[in-house]
């Protein structure tokens, strides 16, 4: 066992294993981050930054999800500061498309809709975008409709890294970026996609759903992809 | 190659060039070649050759002399006489009088102007050129960039010959780090530490990457380097490898660059057959080579991570760091990334030593700057200064102030990243420190001037749609933050807005500056952040009178109030 290093979390003191994330130790230690991108068994992201926490001595605020721990680190998960950015992230996440919960197949299951009432986001203080978005069901089990997408890009990284078959990509840039599959083809007409739907369970929110789902019926398994991924894995 | 050859043609090209009666260098950078430079140079060939005067007169393409409003520029030595606007129709004239009878074209000269007295004959002695202090652009605009040998006429790669054969890459690094040199991208982190990081990570395979991703609106100090002084970045980049222990480089420049595309494909190919760059450089057990790694137009790809992500051949977005790139770079090996003009300093602080090179400057601050003088200014153009010189000497000798008699209002330094400093700060140090210390950045060297005419929020306005353009799209707060903020100035620019909103954007600023993934979301609010600070009446004016001060915005006068509806 290598050497175990001290840290400083919560104003609790832990001697940890190093290696591991602040993410990692963090919730060892029952403390619970929120996190929108992040899943176990997917590569890291590091991009809805509502995991960020404080160490002390940086004016930089860290992603819990991919800092290391380091010796010696004074980390804080929980503070008056990060209550009100993690509150804004998420509002702009909800000004940003066209989340209306009340018709989505995720409601009462969805993740963002979870960290709104986490964040105590009882109203949206800016302007919604209201932008334009497709809906694509062109596949004969699936759809995906862009005016929930948060662009967690947890659909392409599970297609690419458990699945293997990459039918998910980003295309464009800012807030005109739009998860495609394949080269921009209609995901019906996807010479990649296996039909796993794997992206399905990976979708934090009612982006990507199946055909059989109504209103508030569509029950998401994130847990499975980290299962998945955890049980391939080859003991030593 | 060896010391012997080196100094073989250093000797043969001096000898040639003091046997002539002229030099005449054509400015053949990217901005006098739009104006028509080439053509001026090939008519001063053939008239040359014509007259039988081609032994004794040579006429060459060089780098970006710096006047870039006044081109095509041309010079003539031995006299450091420069002659602005030299359309080929002025040609004839221009040799008969001036190469043929040695006689200066006084209406001609740079900076004349009709019914003013005239400017010094001397460049060197025009205020525009006196408080400049050239060394990274020592040989913009003095050699011909597509011929290797004139730069190491100008002692190029002697620096590479010292580092490989006299110094252990401990010793080289040894020498950067006494220098005091900062990145010139616009962070500026120590230069010498950064090499050291990258030299004692253990690794079977480490790289050297040049940014040339100069993105900034109004920026041009790398593309001038790079198309009028290729061989220094090459020289550069060779002993940062030595130094870290790399054997591969790439150099990232932007598809919008095509001049310095080729340039730098010429040196590469030059260096390559002069054995500077391959296998065994000087005879030592040193390899180094470099690849061009072309961009495809995205502002993000300057930032570290993202460039290396494009280097890579993905998608240019930026990851968080740790791991840095000294430690986990491109392929996931160590990485040394500078940028071009940092490069480009390398090569002098090697041959003059570290303690020239800190002799310059300010202590926290060594070294001359590049800069790009942009806007509502005389001189526009690129002129490099000693760092700790006064905003005002720049704007006001070097730039020679604000043209058509109107007043100053703000100086915009480091692109969108940066912020608008007043004229009650124009007697501010350029030095890292100072400039932050006003709410703005170095940058990469980029100086937009604005006068009276010019409104504040609109220019907020503008770089916050720059940035929501070049707005990856990765994070949140960059996302939809920036989005936000240009919606809501653009509210306030058209009379629309209201002080909740001005109340809004007070709050998305430092949300969108701590919260964002890169320096570009991160550095995103600082225009609005500094002209908030500065010209907070300007908003205040658009947002209750309903008016803008410079008069610039379009704002509709509001009908008769109709009450409540």
């Amino acid at each position: 066992m290598a050497n175990l290093i001290s840290i400083t979390l919560d104003d609790k003191k832990l001697d940890v294993e190093p290696g591991q994330t602040v993410l990692e130790v963090a919730r060892k230690a029952g403390v619970d981050i929120p996190v929108l991108c992040q899943l176990d068994g997917l590569s890291t992201w590091g991009a809805c930054r509502l995991c960020l926490v404080e160490v002390e001595g940086s004016p930089r605020l860290f992603p819990a999800c991919t800092t290391p721990v380091a010796d010696k680190q004074v980390i804080r998960t929980h503070s008056e500061k990060l209550a009100k950015y993690r509150r804004m992230t998420v509002e702009l996440l909800f000004a940003e498309r066209n989340h209306i919960c009340s018709v989505c197949v995720a409601n009462n299951r969805c993740e963002l809709q979870n960290l709104g009432y986490r964040m105590g986001m009882d109203h949206v203080r800016f302007p919604y975008l209201t932008p334009e978005c497709n809906v694509d069901a062109s596949h004969k089990d699936f759809v995906i409709d862009h005016n929930r997408c948060v662009m967690c890009t947890r659909c392409v990284r599970t297609c690419d890294e458990v699945e293997g078959a990459h039918n998910w990509d980003v295309m464009g840039r800012g807030h005109n970026s739009r998860i495609v599959s394949d080269l921009f083809q209609p995901w019906g007409e996807s010479t990649t996609c296996t039909s796993c739907g794997k992206c399905v369970d990976a979708c934090p929110v009612g982006a990507i759903w199946r055909k059989d789902a109504g209103q508030s019926q569509l029950a998401k398994r994130p847990g499975m992809i980290s299962e998945l991924v955890a049980k391939r894995k080859v003991k030593s | 190659m060896n010391i012997q050859t080196l100094n073989e043609i250093k000797a043969r090209v001096q000898a040639r060039k003091s046997g002539l009666k002229h030099q005449v260098c054509v400015c053949a950078g990217a901005g006098c070649i739009s104006s028509g430079a080439l053509s001026v140079l090939e008519a001063a060939k053939k008239q040359v050759k014509d007259l039988g005067m081609d032994k004794e007169i040579e006429i060459i393409p060089v780098g970006c002399m710096g006047a870039c409003n006044q081109g095509p520029l041309v010079k003539v030595d031995p006299t450091d006489t420069v002659y602005q606007k030299v359309g080929p129709e002025r040609v004839p004239m221009l040799v008969e009088r001036h190469l043929q009878n040695g006689s200066l074209v006084d209406d001609m000269l740079l900076f004349s102007e009709p019914g003013k007295p005239a400017p010094s004959k001397k460049a060197g002695e025009l205020a525009f050129n006196a408080k400049q202090q050239k060394s990274v652009l020592s040989g913009c605009g003095t050699i011909n960039p597509e011929d290797i040998e004139e730069y190491i006429a100008a002692e190029g790669y002697f620096a590479l010959h010292k580092c490989l054969t006299q110094m252990s890459p401990e010793e080289v690094i040894g020498e950067v780090k006494h220098s005091n040199i900062r990145g010139r991208g616009g962070a500026g982190f120590p230069t010498g530490i950064k090499w050291e990081m990258v030299y004692k990570y253990v690794s079977n395979e480490k790289y050297v990457i040049c940014n040339g991703d100069e993105g900034d609106p109004g920026a041009f100090m790398d593309r001038s380097v790079l198309e009028g002084d290729p061989h220094r970045i090459l020289e550069g980049m060779a002993i940062a490898g030595y130094a870290v222990g790399a054997s591969r480089g790439f150099i990232y420049v932007r598809a919008e660059y095509p001049l310095a595309i080729k340039r730098l494909e010429i040196a590469i190919k030059q260096a390559r057959k002069a054995g500077l760059l391959g296998a065994k450089i000087f005879d030592t057990e040193f390899s180094f080579d470099i690849e061009i790694r072309i961009g495809a137009g995205a502002f993000v790809c300057g930032e570290e991570t993202a460039l290396i992500a494009s280097v890579e051949g993905k998608r240019g977005t930026p990851r968080p760091r740790p791991p840095y790139p000294a430690q986990s770079g491109v392929y996931g090996k160590p990485t040394l990334l500078n940028n071009v003009e940092t490069f480009a300093n390398v090569p002098l602080i090697l041959l003059k030593g570290g303690e020239w090179f800190s002799s310059i400057g300010t202590p926290k601050s060594t070294g001359t700057k590049v800069f790009a003088l942009a806007g509502k200014i005389a001189n526009t153009g690129l002129i490099e200064v000693p760092l700790g010189i006064t905003l005002r000497e720049i704007i006001f000798e070097i730039g020679g102030g604000i043209p058509g008699g109107k007043a100053f209002k703000a100086v915009q330094t480091g692109g969108p990243s940066g912020g608008c400093i007043p004229a009650q700060c124009l007697d501010t140090k350029v030095d890292y420190e100072s400039l932050a210390a006003v709410g703005s950045i170095m940058g990469s060297g980029g100086m937009i001037v604005m006068d009276e005419t010019s409104c504040m929020v609109s220019i907020a306005r503008y770089f916050m749609e720059f940035c929501v353009d070049e707005s990856c799209g990765k994070c949140i707060p960059c996302r939809v933050g920036t989005k936000q903020m240009h919606n809501l100035l653009s509210k306030i620019c058209e009379g629309k807005g209201t002080l909740q909103d001005l109340a809004l954007l007070e709050e998305l600023a430092p949300y969108v500056k701590e919260n964002s993934l890169c320096a570009l979301g991160g550095s995103a609010p600082n225009p609005l952040l500094t002209t908030l600070r500065y010209f907070r009446d300007e908003y205040i004016a658009h947002i209750v009178e309903k008016r803008c001060p410079a008069g610039e915005c379009k704002i509709a006068k509001p009908a008769a109030s109709l009450g409540a509806h």
